[in-house]
Formats: structure tokens, C-alpha cells, sequence
């Protein structure tokens, strides 16, 4: 009896932290869509309200049709998809020569990558800002593309190859020896039992691009090339009082990067619990 | 029968072309990451580096020109960059402690299977998702009296005599990223904790049950040993990258007030976007690049070294 109670109160105080966990990591996003449709007469006097007796979308509305927030939106879809697309049709075939050949220069290549993870991206922000101006790729969503695509492909090059590296080896050898070459087993094989670690690479390096931050401020000067996080800063240094449509445009920002993640979670974390134990 | 139904063996003798086309396939597959990566990593790091000894500040036609080691000179006695490094450790240091910590327990909880934890799992994970300029907004709102609670809880618990904003005290501000970073970052700990936990065979935990191990003891005996080389890895990584994660800071404080929240990564941003001086910007970064480099020596050879007395 007294091992059962043990037990019951275990489970109510595991539920209750787990739930503690869960309202610590949402009550942000909430107060954030809680203050966009918060009318601005009802902003300070119903302040630490849970929610306000009225709601309105004015906000939301505004964003949209009086400032450049579906401009910033465009591009930053474009830089995004973009990006995901190149890092992962790359980090595809670099993973995957890493997970099926032995061949020389493997234990550098894989180092290199490692290396590239670690260093300060914040000291790039210099000389990148020289090369790309001297060969006009500041100010262009093109620059932005393939400076985020370098950023994310090592990391996406693991991530591939510990997709890759759960699939049996037999199954390409066989169509091998039934006369397809190395490539076709790749394409007609390999790639359809990856698409989910290639759907999870594709999202965590949209996520990325979607938040990166100062190589945005740095490279693009011009508002109509402004990626969204470039946009909203300059929101709100401009506007900076008028928070129900600052919030507003955050949960346009953050709408994008969620429902990717939503998609995703799943394959991220065995891809992610793949990678970390093998170490 | 079994014979006839055999593949015909595969031929041995491959053409030349055939040959040299298999040794160089794995090189075709990695040579665009590798060309990728050091046309934009590589080479303006070492293009960096020249700078470092350089007088170069942008819009400035005559600068340009070698300056020695004037810039490192500078940095010596530059009260701003001492302060960052200080405010650096301090950042670094409390954010990696609280993340690693509430990591950990959240991996724990999660370890332990209950109704509806893949859509719990989804949940806590969620904050990884939200951009970080995002993240640092909503938190900047959320310490904000105006429109945020948290002021008005601190002084209803009486921590806080009037609702006032922590962002914008000197001796509280670095609290505010630091709180965004953990909210921000305990996903990711939890989630290769989580990894290495699920790796830990089952049969272990029984046997030390049936011999009548307890649950604490459990935990001490197996659980800390087989994480310990994941939670190694992990801090090492995670401690260099928050050290040079700058947004929280740019986006909340932009180093204020009176530089105390200002890192060695935001100081570099700051130098280089506002002032624009990619020399001094460049020396600074140098100067990060080499102390991060001699703490992951330390950190490996600590590792090495209990590795082998274990």
C-alpha cells in the first residue's frame, strides 16, 4: 500500500513538472498573440490581464496594408527556401559520400566541417561585408542565400549521414549487383528511405535562415530588400511604441519557422538522437 | 536449384574509365560543400585575419594601409573589451549552467514514457522553433512594465519594490538575455540528453533493481557514468557557441546600459556595423578565436586525462 501511494505521488509530481515545463515554454508565445489582439486603449489598463476583455485584429491589419511587413515576408520566404533547398541537395551528397566510401582525405574532410562549427561567425562579419561588396552581392538576397548556405551545410552534412548511416548497406549492394550503377541505387533507393532526415534537414536550415540576424543587418541596407528579423528591428526602433503591432508582426515572424518545426520535430530529434549517439 | 538462381558472379575487370570514375565519386559528391565552405568561411577568415594588423575602417578611402600590431596594442588597454570579456564569462557561464541543468531534468521527465508525450515532447521543444531575434523581443516585452508581466510579479513577490524594467538597471540587465537564452537553448540539451538516456540499456537499470539498488542510487551509479561523455561534448559545444551568440544581447540591449550587458560577440558586431572599423573589429575577433581555442584544448585534455583513469 504504502509503495503504491509512493508510486502515485511519484507520477502526480513527474505530470506536474512536465506540465510546469510545458506552460514555462509556451507563456511567451501566448503573451505575444495575447497583446496582438489586444485593442492599444486596453494595452495599460488591463496590462497583467490574462486575456483582455476585448480583441481586436486592427493590429494584424495594419501590418499588412500599411507597412512593408508582406514585402520583408517575401523575402525572407525567398532566402529561406532557397537556402534549405541548396544545404540540403548539398549536405545530401556530402553525407552521404561520408556515410558509404572510405577514401583519402575523409578523416579532413570531416574535420574541416567540425572546425567550421566551431569558430565565431560574428568575426566573418567583416571581411565577408568587403568580398561581397567588391562583387555586388551586398544588398541581395542572392548573397544572403549563399553566405547562409555555407553557414548550414557542415552541420546539415552530419545530420545527412547519420540518416544515411541507418540504412542497411545490403539493400543498395544488391541493385548493384543486379547491374544499377552507384547513382541510380542513390537516387532509386537511398533517397526515398531518406526523404524524412532530408525533411528534417530541410527544416532545421530553414529555421536558421529564417532567424539569423546581424549577417542580415550587415549585408542588406535597403529596406525593400530586408529580410523579416532586418524589418522587425527597424519596426520597432521606429514605431517603438506601438506594441500590439510589434507583436502583431512577431507572430507573422514566428508563424513560418512553427509550423516548419511542427512538421519536422519528429524526424529532427531521431535525426538529432541518431547523431549524438554515435558520438 | 540454388545454383541456378544465383546472380551471375559480378565481373572483376572494370573498364579504366569505369575505375577512375569509382575513385573519384565520393570527392564529386563532397567537393560543393567543401568548395562552399572555404570560398565562404575559409577565405574571409584568413582575409579577416590581414585585417586584424590592418588600419581599415569602411567609407574611409585613405585607410587601408599594414598597421602592426597597433590594433592589438589598442586592445590592451581598452577598458570596453575587458569589460566584454568579463560580461563574456558571466554570460556564457550562468547561461550553459541553467540550460545544461534544466536540460537535463526536462530529458529526464521525458525519459520516462506517460500518455501524450510525443505532443508534450513537441510542446517543450517548441521554443527552439521561435526565431532568436523573435525570442529576444518577446522576452525585452515580456521584462517591459508597460506591456509585460513580469515586473508586476517580481514586486506582488516582493522582490521588487515598484515595477521597473531589469533590462534597464545595470547590476540586473545581463539577467534578461540570459533568461531568453535559457528559455531559448534548454531544447537542445534536453534533446541530446534525451538521445544518449534512450541509449542506455534497459537490462542494466533491472539488474541493479533485483539487487536492490534504489532509484537515487540508480541514477548515480549508471545513468551519470553513461552520460557523462555526451554531457562532455555537449557543454564544450554549446559553451563556444553561446559565447559568440550575440543576437539575444543586440536585439535586448545592445550591450546597455553602460556596456554591462556588451560581449565580446556583440562588441565585435558593434565595432564593425556602427563604427565600422573592420580593423579593430577584426583584432577583437582574433583575440575571441584564440581564447575559445585554448578553452576546448583545456576541455579535451580534461577529458582525455579522466578518460583514462576511468
Amino acid at each position: 500500500m504504502a509503495m503504491s501511494r509512493k508510486r502515485i505521488l511519484g507520477t502526480l509530481a513527474h505530470r506536474a513538472a512536465v506540465l510546469l515545463y510545458i506552460v514555462v515554454a509556451l507563456f511567451p508565445l501566448y503573451w505575444l498573440l495575447k497583446v496582438s489582439v489586444t485593442p492599444t486603449r486596453l494595452l495599460y489598463s488591463e496590462g497583467v490581464r490574462m486575456w483582455p476583455s476585448k480583441t481586436t485584429w486592427a493590429h494584424y491589419a495594419f501590418v499588412l496594408q500599411n507597412s512593408d511587413f508582406p514585402q520583408f515576408f517575401e523575402n525572407s520566404l525567398i532566402v529561406s527556401l532557397s537556402t534549405a533547398a541548396v544545404v540540403t541537395l548539398l549536405a545530401a551528397a556530402a553525407g552521404y559520400a561520408i556515410s558509404r566510401f572510405e577514401f583519402r582525405g575523409k578523416i579532413w574532410l570531416i574535420g574541416f566541417l567540425l572546425v567550421t562549427q566551431m569558430f565565431p561567425l560574428v568575426m566573418l562579419i567583416a571581411p565577408i561585408f568587403k568580398i561581397l561588396s567588391s562583387i555586388g552581392l551586398t544588398n541581395s538576397l542572392a548573397g544572403l542565400i549563399l553566405v547562409y548556405s555555407a553557414f548550414n551545410v557542415p552541420f546539415a552534412v552530419f545530420l545527412m549521414q547519420s540518416f544515411f548511416d541507418a540504412i542497411p548497406r545490403d539493400l543498395e549492394e544488391a541493385a548493384m549487383i543486379d547491374g544499377a550503377s552507384r547513382f541510380m541505387a542513390f537516387r532509386q533507393i537511398i533517397v526515398p528511405l531518406t526523404l524524412p532526415g532530408m525533411a528534417a534537414t530541410l527544416g532545421f536550415v530553414f529555421t536558421a535562415a529564417w532567424s539569423e540576424l546581424l549577417f542580415a543587418l550587415m549585408l542588406i541596407s535597403k529596406s525593400d530588400i530586408s529580410t523579416f528579423p532586418v524589418g522587425l528591428l527597424s519596426f520597432v526602433s521606429k514605431f517603438g511604441v506601438d506594441f500590439g503591432q510589434m507583436m502583431a508582426a512577431g507572430v507573422l515572424a514566428l508563424v513560418p519557422a512553427v509550423l516548419f518545426f511542427l512538421l519536422i520535430q519528429r524526424f529532427l530529434v531521431q535525426g538529432l538522437m541518431a547523431g549524438a549517439v554515435k558520438g | 536449384m540454388s545454383v541456378v538462381n544465383q546472380p551471375t558472379p559480378k565481373p572483376l575487370r572494370q573498364s579504366p574509365t569505369r575505375r577512375l570514375a569509382t575513385a573519384v565519386e565520393p570527392y564529386l559528391y563532397g567537393a560543393p560543400v567543401v568548395i562552399l565552405v572555404a570560398t565562404v568561411m575559409l577565405v574571409p577568415l584568413v582575409i579577416g585575419m590581414t585585417y586584424a594588423f590592418r588600419d581599415i575602417t569602411l567609407l574611409n578611402p585613405f585607410s587601408g594601409g599594414f598597421v602592426g600590431l597597433a590594433n592589438f596594442r589598442k586592445l590592451a588597454h581598452d577598458a570596453d573589451f575587458w569589460l566584454a570579456l568579463k560580461n563574456t564569462v558571466f554570460w556564457t557561464a550562468a547561461s550553459v549552467f541553467f540550460q545544461f541543468v534544466l536540460g537535463l531534468i526536462l530529458a529526464l521527465l521525458l525519459n520516462r514514457p506517460f500518455a501524450g508525450r510525443g505532443i508534450a515532447q513537441a510542446l517543450v521543444f517548441l521554443p527552439w522553433a521561435v526565431p532568436t531575434f523573435l525570442s529576444g523581443l518577446d522576452w525585452a516585452w515580456l521584462f517591459n512594465p508597460v506591456v509585460g508581466p513580469i515586473p508586476h510579479w517580481l514586486v506582488a513577490l516582493g522582490l521588487m519594490s515598484q515595477p521597473e524594467n531589469i533590462l534597464s538597471d545595470p547590476n540586473l540587465a545581463m539577467w534578461g538575455p540570459i533568461v531568453a537564452n535559457v528559455w531559448w537553448g534548454i531544447p537542445f540539451f534536453a534533446i541530446t540528453m534525451l538521445a544518449a538516456l534512450q541509449s542506455i540499456p534497459r537490462d542494466i537499470y533491472e539488474a541493479a533493481s533485483i539487487d536492490g539498488a534504489g532509484a537515487f542510487e540508480r541514477f548515480r551509479a549508471i545513468t551519470v557514468p553513461f552520460l557523462a561523455p555526451t554531457i562532455a561534448i555537449a557543454i564544450l559545444l554549446r559553451t563556444v557557441w553561446i559565447a559568440n551568440f550575440a543576437d539575444l544581447i543586440v536585439v535586448m540591449t545592445n550591450g546597455g546600459p553602460a556596456d554591462r550587458t556588451q560581449i565580446v560577440a556583440s562588441y565585435i558586431f558593434t565595432t564593425a556595423f556602427r563604427r565600422l572599423d573592420f580593423g579593430y573589429a577584426s583584432a577583437i575577433a582574433m583575440v575571441l578565436l584564440g581564447l575559445l581555442m585554448i578553452y576546448s584544448l583545456l576541455i579535451v585534455i580534461l577529458r582525455q586525462t579522466l578518460l583514462a583513469r576511468f
